[in-house]
């Protein structure tokens, strides 16, 4: 019995790496997705299976419970709220590997690794781990969450002495940890706990709202570090094997969004960023000359005539919701014979992929978006380059001014086109705290107001 | 991709994981052989725990290579699946929430089975709600 449940645990978590593997093109997408969903299924079936589980009531109950939560969450999420919702399922991981690796402190003979009171050293040293990450992750997404929802402000929360309270958190986690496994006592136990809840508060608290990106591809990773500890508490592979793949899986991401943006993981980590900036940069540092605002119509006019437009979406089309109109507007302009392309920057939007996302829900097609490194080459021939709720990573001080915040990030090359149109609010800096020079060149136009507003004008000015 | 290109890439692939299987067995030998020792000290569970490191840094590396191969345009649906998947967790929730009769564990186990049901459900269905608006041109 338990080498059959032991094989289909591995049948399952190569389901699971199907299901990452699928992801390697659209079209095979889908296909790892059902792999996924059958991967799980063989795990849960194959547990209930298990002699030790005897009752069933409770857990068709808090199956059906969960099951319908997050069923209705995720047929009615808006597709520019996903970073939330991400975030807010990191946070329920975090808490169910707290509550697993609770019960199994408190009923170590179901789980087979000793009596209470009397638990293997090994056990207690994986649990804790387990726990500690999982709390973590726990209060550290729900701080995220906040942040990306607007619940809190968006800007880094900076306070005297933070790095230094943190690390003695971290050593007291580690001193705690010790205890509990020298005495097995209940009460270290559940102090790892709150004391891992208030560092998952505490590290997240000053990471600013445009580092979202990195911090949920962090916290994904935590989440799969969590399931790995308990995995080692419950000596079950499945878990370890799937703990890796997630954990493996948000490092990775963790790494392209930091090197999307130029900064070190631990440059982002520690946080503050874009507050000073801004600050200590002061407006006196920008660019001198004037600004050309352009009307709706000059740019329908414009880019009617152009033989390629591509088009710069970001955080602030999210914003806006301005992805519909934008796809009407690429629809007309195809019609009049124009080349139209999408140029996507890696940290565009509030996670990793945001804008793919919410373009192909305006049914933009796929094969028509193209990441920085194959598109950069094409501004060059490009006659507009149309930004839209983008700023820093369009900013030209990147390459050229070794004293600015966002030097050394790789930026989408916009001012080669023969033509820019900015898509702005006003003139606000962006979220680096660094003025554009490419709003004050003599080939740029800006449009001012609401994405989505502006985009519908212009969509109305090219049919007139 | 053209299909030779695709056979190519398998080719290559299959050689890569039989040298990264040889290398793992070497290494699982060698870990085995130098933790023989603790694994007496410690009983029957140091023996789980060399396997089960065995496991983890081997599903490391499948990990790092099969996520460097997700395209960037699916990195949000990628973030989506590896939260359904990574609530697998419901594993041990179960085992809380299995044996008859009421205790403190029996609770949070129903708790954790709630929460991850949540998230495999709602994971699963966001990604492939994403996944089904990725359209190519003309379709």
């Amino acid at each position: 019995m338990e080498t059959l449940s032991a094989l289909l645990y591995l049948v399952a978590s190569i389901c699971f790496i199907m299901a990452l593997r699928g992801l390697s093109s659209p079209e095979t997408s889908r296909q790892g997705n059902i792999y996924g969903m059958v991967g799980m299924t063989i795990a849960i079936l194959t547990t209930l299976a298990s002699p030790i589980v005897q009752s069933y009531w409770m857990i068709v109950l808090g199956i059906a419970i969960g099951g319908a939560i997050g069923y209705v969450v995720a047929k009615k999420i808006e597709m520019t709220a996903l970073p939330q919702l991400v975030a807010a399922f990191h946070s329920l991981v975090g808490l169910a590997a707290v509550f697993v690796a609770l019960a199994a402190f408190y009923s170590p003979e179901a789980y087979g690794i000793g009596l209470p009171g009397a638990i293997a050293k090994g056990s207690l040293v994986e649990m804790a781990l387990g726990t500690a990450v999982g709390a973590i992750t726990f209060t550290g997404s729900i701080v995220a969450f906040a942040k990306l929802q607007g619940l809190v402000t968006g800007k880094p929360l900076v306070f005297p002495m933070q790095h230094p309270l943190n690390a003695a958190l971290g050593v007291l986690t580690v001193i705690l940890i010790i205890w509990l496994v020298q005495s097995n006592s209940t009460a270290a136990m559940w102090l790892i706990i709150l004391v891992a809840l208030a560092l998952g508060f505490l590290l997240i608290l000053p990471i600013g709202g445009a580092d979202m990106p990195v911090v949920i591809s962090m916290l994904n990773s935590y989440s799969g570090w969590a399931a790995c500890g308990i995995g080692f508490t419950l000596q079950n592979n499945l878990l370890i094997i799937t703990g890796a793949l997630v954990g493996s899986s948000g490092a990775i991401l963790s790494y392209i969004m930091c090197k999307g943006m130029n900064r070190s993981i631990f440059n982002v980590i520690l946080g503050g960023f874009g507050g000073e900036a801004a600050a200590a940069g002061g407006p006196a540092k920008g660019p001198q000359g004037s600004v050309k605002a352009g009307s709706a119509e000059d740019a329908a006019y414009i880019m009617k005539n152009a033989q390629s437009v591509i088009i710069v979406p970001g955080y602030g089309m999210a914003v806006a919701q301005a992805q519909h109109a934008l796809r009407e507007m690429a629809d007309v302009l195809k019609h009049e014979g124009v080349d139209v392309k999408y140029a996507i920057h890696p940290v565009a939007g509030r996670m990793p992929g945001h804008m793919n996302v919410l373009l192909a829900e305006a049914n933009v097609p796929y094969d028509e978006v193209f990441e920085l490194e194959d598109i950069n080459r094409d501004f060059g021939t490009a006659d507009v380059a149309f930004v839209i709720g983008a700023n820093d990573v369009t900013n030209p001080a990147a390459k050229t001014d070794p004293s600015s915040p966002i030097y050394g990030m790789p930026i989408l090359d916009v001012e080669k086109a023969k033509t820019v149109f900015f898509i702005k609010r006003g003139m606000a800096a962006g979220y680096a705290g660094v003025e554009n020079e490419l709003f004050f060149r003599p080939n740029t136009m800006m449009l001012f107001g609401d994405a989505k507003k502006v985009t519908e004008e212009v969509v109305k000015a090219m049919e007139a | 991709m053209d299909q030779t290109q695709l056979s190519a890439r398998i080719a290559e692939l299959k050689a890569n994981l039989a040298a990264l299987g040889q290398q793992a067995d070497q290494l699982a030998a060698q870990v085995a052989h130098a933790a023989q020792p603790a694994a007496e000290a410690a009983g029957g569970h140091g023996n789980f725990f060399v396997t089960g490191l065995t496991v983890l840094v081997l599903a490391c590396f499948v990990g790092y290579y099969v996520v460097w191969r997700v395209t960037p345009a699916l990195h949000s649906p990628l973030m989506a699946v590896t939260n359904a998947v990574s609530s697998v967790i419901i594993v041990g929730a179960l085992v809380a929430a299995g044996p008859v009769g009421l205790d403190f564990s029996k609770v949070l186990g129903f708790l954790a089975v709630i929460l991850a049901s949540v998230n495999i459900f709602g994971g699963f269905l966001v990604t492939q709600r994403m996944l089904s608006m990725f359209k190519k041109k003309g379709k």
